[in-house]
């Protein structure tokens, strides 16, 4: 029937048409959603057109004259690149190469556990991607865990966690009164998780509050962790951003692979090689063998591929050509010293103007916290002050992005935060 | 202490990306990989488009350029030109601002991201596929919350569209459901509908208000024009119904590892898409933040410039030219050898791949005697063939076709 009916109405072309212009949307009932918290921010700051304006909002790196900065060992590897390779898929897994370099950095360049092959890896987009991989990967295995999540963390967590369908829980972190380790409240939350539980830890440079535990405390949160039996899996986005040292920002990694966990990892290299827009990154999870990590790579390869199938080759490219030439490897270490000593300097610098402007609070914080970030303590109201009196940019939660600090601009972001704070 | 994921199983090879680690692993001199979809030049290489290069050299000479991140939709000028691409310069969908387009990871990506819209904001669940369909389709779909249903398209015996079958099951499926159409270029059979049937698949799905959902992987590589392969969208978007569209130039633009690709939604109202768009930025934000700018960033050089534009549609053209080629070259010499059965079907079909019809136990023949690596379905890619290989191919089919066990 529904044939005979069709032939005889053969048009091509515009045709009346049975019922498609009638009808109303089928989207017509979807809400607006709200603007990303922190992507929202540099929207209105691009928007302002103020001379002064500052933006500390989102976490990408700045140079001394605010711009943002393509490393010299980044464009010299995109020379290299250009022109010579073919844009091939890369394996479900990613580029073999990259990953082999990222597991080095994350768990050693002579690790054991490399040498044995008992590290499940693949390459993911960016932190974001490797995160969200795992979080698919302890649905789908680990179906009746939960996500012990920080307060505060960074906000794309819970969402990651939330499409991924995992329950989500929170522990201790921040203590608003000492802007530093709420430690006694962490190991409580820590010890009265059921056992088995999977706790979000960042490895360095903690996103938003610049807090991080001392390598004492995470010893003991180590101890008190393999205690329950809980799974450890590391969101690290600023290794070499924090300290400047590479090894020395993977610490909190080292000290649980020294206690024996079994742990996971997502690296990302959107700072630290500022390769922002190209979402290079790796998800690793450590497991008992080599059987069991080819097994479970092939299963984190079965949840990348109805994502997108496998991942960017033009990112990994840069980070292998990086990573694999020593003089190379060497220059990228050094730029990154000069982007975390840049932001160090920032730190001491403003915290010194805050003081020299008779500031009657407290800000030893700026320069204790560490990474991108400085959880300023500013209320919300405080914060909008800064934006519409100073045309100061910077997500409401009052994290500050220190990247955004220059010396052209930090005595202005000073006094600013001294006029609405010093009645506080 | 053991670990939490000591009793997980080794998960099986992917259909079709294991074909090419099989064919890897095989020492034999004489050896052809049909597996995968991705073009080869005459010479059996992979092939950067010169426009590419071209692009590329623009990026990487330009200093200014830098690394930040992309909004959460993409590279907005890519995302314009792709609308274009495929609905046409001059849409008025696009015209009214009625389209919302986010770049995605290739097509995979695009169809996930929209997958997972439809999930969160349709209040239909399920979604029909045609029989066959490419093999990474429903996992796409149900790792998004959708349920999948088949509809009929192929028809063994023909080798060609079971158009009764499909309008019966098009016609039986609840008002509202999702219908998965490839656009061109149908993957893996290569059997397409003529423009009569498509519109009359237009006007079954528009009367039963089904929401059409096109896979457009292979715009312009089908046929050799980018409008006549992108018809059976723009008929549709021009009778003033939604869907959705995910792009993909993997193969057009060869930037299969750049992961390029777009979603678009083709909405009523302008303030539908709007809200449409902000949206799509809760799918993506928690799956990778924002899309990967390399690729898209040399897509858009070629797309705005009206040279490099053209340079691209020749070496389009070129590679859907050869690829016709091999088709016309392996049907005579099936037909120089006299293999049983019509081979017709591999000159009928379009765009990269033949379902040869050649069952599994045939395949399973031609790889151990022949090594020559396909899927099991008998899907070949003719993009791996060339002039050369195309006699030691038939040798093989023939023999899997005339063997007596």
């Amino acid at each position: 029937m529904a044939i005979r009916r069709a032939m005889s109405g053969r048009i091509m072309g515009r045709t009346t048409v049975v019922g498609a212009r009638s009808m109303s949307s089928w989207w017509r009932n979807v809400e607006p959603a709200p603007k990303d918290p922190i992507l929202g921010v540099t929207e209105a700051f691009l928007a302002d057109p103020h001379p002064d304006k500052v933006n500390v909002g989102v976490g990408a790196y700045r140079d001394d004259n605010g711009k943002p900065v393509v490393l010299e060992c980044v464009r010299e590897a995109e020379r290299r690149i250009a022109g010579n390779l073919n844009m091939e898929y890369l394996p479900m897994g990613g580029s073999v190469k990259m990953v082999e370099e990222t597991l080095k950095l994350a768990y050693g360049e002579n690790s054991e556990l490399i040498k044995d092959k008992r590290i499940a890896a693949v390459q993911a987009l960016s932190g974001t991607g490797a995160c969200r991989l795992f979080a698919d990967f302890q649905k789908r295995f680990r179906p009746d865990s939960q996500i012990y999540i920080p307060v505060p963390t960074w906000a794309n967590h819970h969402n990651i966690w939330r499409d991924a369908q995992v329950p989500q829980k929170t522990y201790h972190y921040y203590h608003p009164e000492s802007r530093g380790l709420d430690f006694a409240a962490m190991m409580d939350d820590i010890k009265n998780a059921p056992n088995g539980s999977v706790f979000l830890l960042h490895a360095c440079a903690h996103n938003p509050t610049g807090v991080d535990p001392s390598e004492e405390q995470w010893r003991e949160i180590s101890q008190q962790i393999k205690a329950k039996g809980h799974f450890a899996f590391f969101d690290m986005a600023y290794q070499g951003f924090a300290s400047g040292d590479p090894e020395r920002d993977a610490k909190s990694i080292r000290i649980f692979l020294e206690d024996g966990h079994y742990i996971g990892i997502a690296q990302s290299y959107a700072k630290n090689m500022g390769l922002y827009g190209q979402r290079v990154g790796c998800l690793s999870v450590l497991c008992g063998d080599e059987k069991e990590a080819v097994a479970v790579k092939s299963q984190l390869q079965q949840l990348a591929r109805p994502m997108y199938s496998n991942p960017p080759v033009h990112g990994a490219l840069i980070v292998s050509t990086i990573l694999n030439d020593p003089d190379l490897k060497k220059l990228w270490l050094k730029e990154v010293k000069v982007m975390a000593d840049r932001i160090i300097g920032m730190r001491t610098a403003l915290r010194e103007s805050l003081e020299n402007l008779g500031s009657p609070l407290s800000w030893k914080h700026i320069t204790n916290q560490i990474g991108m970030f400085c959880y300023s303590g500013l209320t919300p109201e405080q914060v909008d002050r800064l934006t519409n009196e100073f045309h100061i940019y910077l997500t409401r939660n009052g994290r500050i992005s220190m990247a955004g600090v220059t010396t052209g601009n930090v005595e202005y972001l000073a006094n600013a935060i001294h006029k609405v704070t010093k009645s506080a | 202490m053991a670990s939490v994921f000591a009793s997980i199983v080794q998960a099986p090879e992917d259909p079709i990306l294991g074909v090419t680690v099989a064919y890897n692993k095989d020492s034999s001199p004489i050896k052809l990989n049909l597996g995968v979809g991705a073009y080869r030049t005459e010479e059996g290489k992979p092939l950067v488009l010169n426009v590419v290069r071209k692009a590329e050299q623009l990026l990487v000479n330009d200093l200014s350029r830098v690394k930040e991140y992309l909004p959460i939709l993409g590279l907005a000028e890519f995302n314009k030109l792709s609308a274009k691409l495929i609905l046409g310069d001059d849409s008025p969908a696009i015209q009214e601002n009625r389209v919302a387009t986010a770049q995605c990871l290739s097509g995979t990506g695009s169809l996930r991201v929209g997958a997972e819209f439809l999930a969160k904001h349709y209040h239909e669940r399920t979604i029909y596929i045609p029989l066959p369909t490419w093999g990474n389709h429903p996992k796409v779909f149900t790792m998004a919350g959708l349920s999948v249903k088949t509809y009929r398209y192929y028809d063994p015996t023909t080798r060609g569209l079971d158009f009764q079958g499909l309008l019966e099951d098009l016609g039986a499926a609840p008002a509202g459901a999702i219908v998965l159409l490839h656009a061109c270029a149908h993957n893996p059979t290569g059997v397409d509908p003529t423009v009569e049937q498509w519109e009359q698949i237009r006007q079954l799905m528009r009367s039963k208000g089904l929401l059409p959902f096109f896979d457009s992987a292979y715009q312009g590589f089908a046929s050799g024009s980018l409008d006549t392969d992108a018809q059976p969208v723009r008929m549709f978007v021009a009778d003033g119904g939604e869907c959705f569209i995910a792009q993909s130039y993997a193969k057009n633009m060869g930037l299969y590892g750049e992961r390029v690709g777009a979603l678009s939604i083709v909405c009523k109202a302008a303030d539908v898409a709007s809200r449409v768009e902000s949206q799509l930025k809760l799918v993506i934000r928690p799956m990778y933040s924002n899309p990967p700018i390399h690729g898209a960033s040399i897509a858009a050089t070629i797309l705005k410039n009206s040279d490099m534009y053209n340079e691209w549609k020749v070496e389009l053209k070129a590679m859907a030219d050869r690829i016709i080629s091999m088709r016309k070259q392996l049907f005579d010499a099936l037909t120089a050898k006299g293999t049983p059965g019509d081979w017709s079907h591999i000159i009928k079909q379009i765009g990269m791949f033949t379902f040869t019809g050649l069952n599994s136990d045939q395949v399973a023949f031609m790889t151990k005697e022949y090594h020559i690596y396909m899927t099991s379905d008998g899907r070949i890619s003719m993009a791996g063939l060339s002039s050369s290989t195309v006699p030691h191919l038939a040798d093989a089919i023939h023999a899997a076709v005339t063997r007596s066990c």
